[in-house]
């Protein structure tokens, strides 16, 4: 059930240069079963900036009632977010959307985890999923450059972990199709995160494989009401069937909708 | 009878609230946070007569205090929204406002007649103010005589009241007001949104696909009251008003400037329980300005007794 509460601010710190990382404690998170979820942050007491900020959620814990996001501070919105100070109350929506389907991936199994940039949070709470019911998890990340990194080390602590920067600063240098195209470990499935384009090279290349795809969208209300974030089906690409990526999605299997 | 009641042509309103059309979907998304009993009325999503997949993405664009957006009138079409949307909404004992659009006069008029027929549509909403479609539209609503003519087009087959959403992209809202008054409108409803842009910071390109889109939210809260204020003078029919709503005493200003009722828009998308906590403030906000029944407040920023009295003291 979606819940709307204030949740109070546990912890906050910059993890990277405009990376912010916030955990938030309320009953909203007793209502959270599945990684890939996202959350609307209202960022603001005010009317501007006036919609919430959809973020995914990058891990949560129910037992302690908390929940921590990474996201950047990049427009106005997520700027005023990223002075919001411990013990202050944020206003939340959520949790919202269908996550990551764990049980695609048996015990024993090997899945392979994809992230780009801010992508790459909602894949740390399916990470720690996966390996808590016996799947092998191999991690490809891809930032811009080495001070964009985040969660290396915790990520590292799953299984192993790759790290491509489109300059060359940390890892393999290029994308991480770069990575994936290198590896020499079996995977049977595919969960990822990040930009289009992304998405888009995952799905053209790795066609064979179950691949789970999580996209990003302007939004307006994040509940399916207001037919901001709707995308063409993949068995009618240019017909009038749809889906919305805040609530159909934002995780989709491959090809279920036109990138 | 409530303090909060509303008798409108068609339209017998618990109280005078309710969501605006394209900002509440069929209810289906809300009705997992409230019970949408309590609500005055719905609006429901604009109806063609064929399914509409809408503006390629983005969609939407933020602005200071408000949003542009260029859905494009998605819909599933006619067919759908009866056997599917409203055969749904009827186990609700809400009245639904059927909001009908079209890129000709018949298409409003083969939307109108099917849709006025399903026992849960009290109203029509003739949505002639729609910036968002390329073809008809907006130019409905922006040519005095022409939406005077679809407006008599859709009376004859209506088998409700229907009520006339005015653009207020228009030089003279007033001369369009009476134009549809006179094409025998039963009420209106107002305003749509404002055309409007945003530019992308890096590519220097419009933000949205479809380069335009409507102004909404409360930064338009000035120039809905401002029209409602001139157009309530000038008319005989109700108005139900809407822009930027999102307190309850959002709704006294509307209903000071001369709405019987109103709608509550954009403010959905960021607090989904909006409207039941405008209805349930009303009361509280009537005591505190000293009003028996909402209905008190029509008008109230024009009309003649109040002046006289104003001046007196």
């Amino acid at each position: 059930m979606i819940k709307k509460e204030r949740m109070k601010v546990l912890n906050h710190k910059e993890l990277a240069p405009s990376i912010f990382e916030l955990t938030l404690q309320g009953e909203l998170v007793s209502e959270m079963n599945q990684p890939g979820q996202f959350v609307q942050v209202k960022t603001t007491e005010g009317t501007e900036p006036l919609l919430r900020r959809p973020i995914s959620i990058s891990s949560y814990n129910r037992s302690e009632n908390q929940f921590t996001m990474i996201y950047r501070a990049e427009g106005k919105g997520t700027t005023l977010l990223s002075q919001r100070k411990e013990a202050e109350a944020v206003d939340i929506l959520g949790p919202l959307g269908n996550g990551f389907p764990v049980h695609e991936a048996k015990q024993g199994e090997t899945a392979l985890l994809v992230g780009g940039g801010i992508g790459v949070p909602p894949l740390y709470q399916l990470s720690q999923m996966l390996v808590a019911k016996g799947v092998t998890v191999i991690h490809v990340l891809g930032f811009q450059t080495k001070s964009a990194i985040f969660y290396e080390k915790e990520f590292s602590e799953l299984g192993d972990t790759y790290i491509a920067t489109v300059d060359g600063s940390y890892g393999t240098k290029g994308f991480v199709t770069t990575v994936i195209d290198n590896l020499e470990q079996e995977f049977a499935t595919i969960f990822s995160c990040g930009p289009t384009p992304m998405l888009r090279a995952l799905e053209s290349g790795y066609r064979e494989k179950k691949l789970f795809l999580s996209l990003e969208e302007r939004m307006g209300c994040g509940i399916g009401a207001c037919f901001a974030c709707v995308c063409h089906t993949g068995d009618d690409p240019t017909g009038f069937s749809y889906k919305k990526v805040c609530s159909d999605g934002p995780v989709f299997r491959a090809g279920e909708v036109v990138l | 009878m409530s303090r909060l009641s509303v008798e409108l042509p068609g339209l017998h309103l618990k109280n005078p609230v309710m969501p605006a059309s394209g900002c509440f979907g069929f209810g289906r998304e809300y009705s997992q946070f409230f019970d949408l009993d309590i609500l005055g009325a719905i609006m429901i999503k604009a109806t063609t007569p064929e399914p509409r997949f809408g503006n390629p993405t983005p969609r939407v664009a933020e602005t200071s205090s408000g949003m542009l957006n260029a859905i494009g009138l998605q819909n599933p079409g006619l067919e759908k929204v009866i056997s599917e949307e409203l055969a749904w909404l009827s186990r609700y004992d809400v009245p639904i406002i059927a909001n009908v659009a079209g890129s000709q006069i018949d298409d409003y008029v083969k939307v109108a007649s099917e849709i006025s027929k399903a026992g849960n549509v009290k109203a029509l909403e003739l949505n002639i103010s729609c910036p968002n479609v390329k073809e008809g539209g907006i130019a409905f609503g922006t040519v005095p005589e022409v939406a005077k003519e679809v407006t008599k087009a859709v009376k004859e087959v209506s088998s409700v009241p229907v009520y006339v959403k005015l653009s207020p992209n228009v030089s003279n809202i007033v001369d369009m007001a009476k134009a549809v008054e006179d094409g025998g409108a039963d009420g209106l409803t107002m305003i749509n949104t404002l055309v409007g842009m945003r530019l992308d910071l890096k590519t220097g390109k419009p933000i949205l696909s479809n380069r335009t889109g409507g102004l909404s939210g409360p930064a338009i809260k000035p120039v809905a009251l401002r029209m409602i204020y001139e157009v309530s003078q000038q008319v005989s029919i109700p108005i139900i008003g809407m822009g930027g709503i999102a307190t309850a005493e959002d709704v006294i200003e509307f209903f000071y400037a001369g709405a019987s009722a109103v709608a509550v828009g954009t403010a959905n998308f960021v607090d989904p329980f909006v409207c039941p906590t405008i209805i349930e403030e009303l009361p509280k906000l009537l005591d505190e300005l000293g009003f028996d029944h909402i209905s008190e407040c029509t008008g109230r920023s024009w009309k003649q007794n109040e002046t006289v009295t104003n001046n007196r003291s």
